[in-house]
């Protein structure tokens, strides 16, 4: 592996380009390598290992326990891509995908202030999940996080929130974070459950499958520890975060009574969704997963795209946890490969067979989690009309739904003219989820019907500066400016 | 909407601003209205542009037009009970250099000649009082003051909502698929079944040329895709929107602090997919400009760049009018990347043509005959 600190130092041109170095980018970047393809991997982390593994190589954390045997799994992948010729690229943020001119790719990227634009004749999007939004009255108040964000900052710099914390949501993260966060030494008071009760009736069905995956052991003990150490409140139908000029407390409705419960850090957690910023602006197909009740980009068994040459391989194609994705990395690799004419279609096949079992495997159960944990209605749709969805803009539940109504507004981008929600800096990613189901449910219809927004590049921001000082590729001198 | 009547008076093709004006001036008239929009109305040129109403620096043939719309954009609320985010605070074109204020002075002599006098040479102190920001090497230009900006989504819809609330059916998610004579009627094909009426409109933007084909009168339209950015909020320093001559620029800041940039640089269109790809290459000879013209603007972060599918004609004019083979056909296309400011008033012009045969307004050098008449 080679690893570049400076964008000058990228070639013209790569046979494929991954984005995002997850379990997901890791293998499919360790994969391509090892057939004698050229490869990039871009990053805009430091390090490698994405959200799961993030800061393995760099984290201050040494007690395995804390952050749990799984954790430490990350490594072998680095030390796997570490024995290839791959390019990796850390710090180094894409912020576009688009066709170009040959039939390849024109990748934008960044990397310590400069920006470039690089070719690539193969894509695979590996970016991962994001937390899904969870909109409670008062969620912007300081002290108020999700719960992923203080993971990052667990795995990253071994720090806990201070003072009185509780953990809210659903999922099954919700319980590892508070095992690991109790672990790591912090308070937590209370841990409180919005996973609805009768989520059970549905994912009993799916029980059976569920009793032979390997999310078993790992679920049962992850909430048996966490239950057995953690103050858990089980039953939560409303949250609000109270608070002047930072959390004071929490206000938990269960059973029809409410409290209100003191702290001083609230972690949200509401299950995680595909990140589909960049598969989404790069034009790649999407659909509405009913069952994990978010967006998803569409793709085929290889995790193909419907754009031919861009593949989404790991969480940013369907949550399936690091397991899978690192798997389905391999799998989109063995077919950019493919057609890239470095494999036949049944090489490529007979190499992704022993592969393509262990997904299987990796996948079961997931169905189960998928109902089980599915959100509850009221955080979907945040029913207080004073809850702001869109932080960026500070657009309220209310005024969407008056828009929607009154004014007839039909889908989330015909929304953006009138309150300007999701064409704030976050461009859309923390209130998609919620202004989509918001204007669904105003009128009566899915969210499949009401659409997504379609985001623009680039994904992440540029100055007009570094774009200014764009160096011109070779298409660009070629072109005719008019 | 649907289950409504097939035939009408008046069927209008497209629902962008041209096609929802038209609608909305037509039923203000009298006349039944339907309007048939494949996408939703504003989904393309007219809901993603830069939103500049702009009488400065156009063509001669088209001042007529741009003056008619620009008295309704300065009564736009009380048209359409909304303001559409319309603020007026002018256009200023900035001269690079000497020999560019020049050509300004031309321009500006030529126009009072005819008889018009919204354009206003500016010396440069005039240009730094409107303009702080801009760079000291610049020595005067031209002003248009009535001119301004507006939200083009919304302005759109709210044509399109008003229109329907005057009784006009409108159809989205309805594609035409051809356009044939039928008896004393058009009869206009659609993936939802046929629509019949004696008198049909052309306002299918980028699509139009498909229809004018349908009618015998193929023309060179060019799909064009027109890129824009804009930047994350900077604090306020300039109203009016600045455009270049000599350079590609168009530049704005709306009260929110961010900014848009643009001035015509093109990405590629992909218009049978509903699809732009934007040219990077060109969107930082664009930054650049701004870059070289507004040193405050260096580090300001770029939230989203786009592109908009547009039609072009050859001579950057629309297809205005009547058709030039057939009774009861208009055409109202082409407008080549300047037609958001248009949209008032041409749907106002081609509804009194519609309805009465003629108007006052001059439309001379629009019609669809300088390209089919060989
Ligand atoms: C990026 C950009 C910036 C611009 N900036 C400005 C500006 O600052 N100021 C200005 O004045 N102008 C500007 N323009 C130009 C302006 O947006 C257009 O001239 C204007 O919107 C054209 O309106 P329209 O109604 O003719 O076309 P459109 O808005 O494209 O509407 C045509 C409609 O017809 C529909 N249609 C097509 N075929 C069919 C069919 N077969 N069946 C049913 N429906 C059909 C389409 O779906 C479309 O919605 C800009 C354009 C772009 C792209």
């Amino acid at each position: 592996m080679k690893t570049i600190a400076e964008i000058g130092l990228l070639a013209e041109q790569y046979d494929i380009a991954i984005v995002g170095a997850g379990p997901a980018g890791l293998s499919a970047a360790a994969r391509a390598a090892e057939l004698g393809l050229s490869v990039l991997l871009a990053d805009e982390n430091p390090a490698p290992g994405g959200q799961i593994y993030r800061a393995i190589t760099t984290t201050p954390v040494t007690d395995r326990s804390v952050l749990g045997e799984d954790y430490w799994k990350g490594g072998a992948l680095i030390a796997r891509l570490e024995r290839t010729d791959a390019v990796y690229a850390p710090g180094c943020t894409v912020w576009s995908v688009a066709p170009d001119e040959a039939g390849g790719f024109e990748l934008g990227l960044s990397l310590g202030g400069q920006a470039r634009l690089v070719a690539a004749r193969q894509i695979i999007l590996a970016t991962g999940a994001q937390e899904r939004p969870f909109p409670i009255p008062g969620w912007t108040l300081p002290g108020v996080m999700t719960a992923g964000a203080a993971q990052i900052v667990l795995k990253s710099s071994g720090l806990v929130p201070g003072g009185r914390t509780v953990i809210a949501g659903c999922g099954p993260l919700l319980y590892l974070l508070a095992g690991q966060l109790a672990a790591a030494g912090a308070n937590i008071v209370a841990v409180l459950d919005t996973t609805p009760r009768r989520n059970w009736l549905a994912a009993i069905a799916a029980f059976p499958d569920f009793l032979r995956s390997p999310y078993l052991a790992k679920g049962l003990k992850l909430m048996t520890q966490a239950r057995g150490k953690l103050p858990f409140r089980t039953g939560v139908t409303s949250l609000a975060a109270e608070g002047t000029d930072t959390v004071t407390g929490v206000k938990v409705t269960r059973g029809g009574a409410t409290e209100t419960i003191a702290c001083d850090a609230l972690l949200l957690h509401q299950g995680v969704i595909p990140g589909i910023n960049l598969s989404n602006a790069a034009g790649c197909a999407q659909a509405f997963d009913a069952v994990q009740r978010c967006w998803t980009p569409t793709v085929d068994d290889w995790f193909a795209s419907s754009i031919p040459g861009i593949a989404i391989a790991g969480d940013g194609a369907g949550i399936g946890g690091a397991e899978s994705a690192a798997l389905r990395g391999e799998i989109a690799a063995l077919d950019a490969a493919r057609r890239l004419g470095r494999l036949s279609e049944a090489e490529r096949d007979e190499k992704a067979a022993p592969t393509r079992a262990g997904l299987a495997r990796s996948l079961r159960g997931r169905r189960f989690l998928d109902l089980l944990y599915r959100p509850a209605e009221a955080f979907l749709a945040p029913p207080a009309d004073e809850t702001i969805v869109c932080r960026c803009e500070e657009v309220t539940a209310g005024q969407i739904r008056d828009t929607a109504s009154r004014l007839g507004v039909t889908g989330p981008n015909q929304m953006k003219a009138f309150l300007r929600c999701g064409m704030g800096p976050c461009q859309g990613r923390l209130c998609g989820p919620t202004v989509v189901e918001l204007i669904a449910q105003v009128h009566g219809v899915s969210p499949a019907e009401t659409g997504y927004y379609r985001l623009r590049p680039p994904v992440k921001p540029i100055t007009l500066g570094e774009l200014a000082a764009l160096p011109p590729t070779e298409f660009a001198v070629k072109a005719v400016v008019r | 909407m649907s289950g409504g009547s097939r035939s009408t008076d008046v069927i209008v093709i497209g629902g962008g601003i041209h096609g929802c004006s038209t609608a909305l001036h037509c039923a203000l008239r009298g006349l039944a209205v339907i309007l048939i929009e494949k996408d939703h109305a504003g989904r393309h040129a007219s809901g993603v542009n830069a939103g500049g109403v702009r009488q400065l620096a156009r063509h001669v043939a088209e001042i007529p037009l741009s003056n008619t719309s620009m008295a309704l954009w300065h009564r736009i609320g009380s048209l359409v009970d909304d303001d559409c985010g319309f603020t007026s605070d002018g256009q200023v074109l900035v001269a690079e250099d000497e020999e560019d204020l020049g050509n300004c002075r031309a321009r500006v002599d030529d126009l009072t000649l005819r008889g018009f006098h919204h354009e206003e040479l500016i010396d440069s102190a005039e240009l730094r009082r409107l303009v702080p920001a801009v760079s000291d090497a610049c020595p005067g230009g031209v002003v248009s003051r009535r001119d301004g900006a507006a939200i083009p989504l919304r302005a759109t819809q709210a044509f399109k909502r008003k229109a329907a609330e005057r009784g006009a059916d409108i159809r989205e998610g309805v594609r035409v698929t051809r356009v044939s004579r039928d008896g004393a009627n058009w009869r206009v094909e659609t993936d939802d079944g046929p629509f019949f009426a004696p008198r049909i409109v052309n306002a299918a933007g980028a699509w139009a040329d498909r229809i004018a084909a349908d009618l015998g009168e193929p023309v060179p339209l060019e799909v064009i895709a027109p890129m824009l950015m804009i930047t994350a909020a900077m604090p306020a320093f300039i109203k009016p929107v600045v455009i270049l001559r000599k350079r590609k620029l168009s530049f704005k800041q709306f009260p929110n602090g961010t900014v848009l940039i643009g001035g015509g640089y093109l990405g590629r269109a992909i218009r049978d997919e509903n699809r732009t790809v934007l040219d990077w290459g060109k969107l930082a000879t664009n930054a650049k400009t701004v870059w070289d013209l507004f040193p405050i603007m260096r580090g300001a972060p770029i939230a989203r760049a786009w592109a908009g599918i547009e039609a072009r004609m050859p001579d950057d004019l629309p297809v205005f009018g009547r058709s030039a083979r057939h009774e009861g056909v208009y055409h109202q296309f082409g407008f080549s990347a300047h037609g958001f400011q248009l949209g008032p008033g041409a749907g106002a012009v081609m509804a009194e043509i519609i309805a009465t045969g003629s108007s006052n307004v001059p439309i001379d050098g629009l019609e669809i005959s300088r390209f089919t008449n060989h």
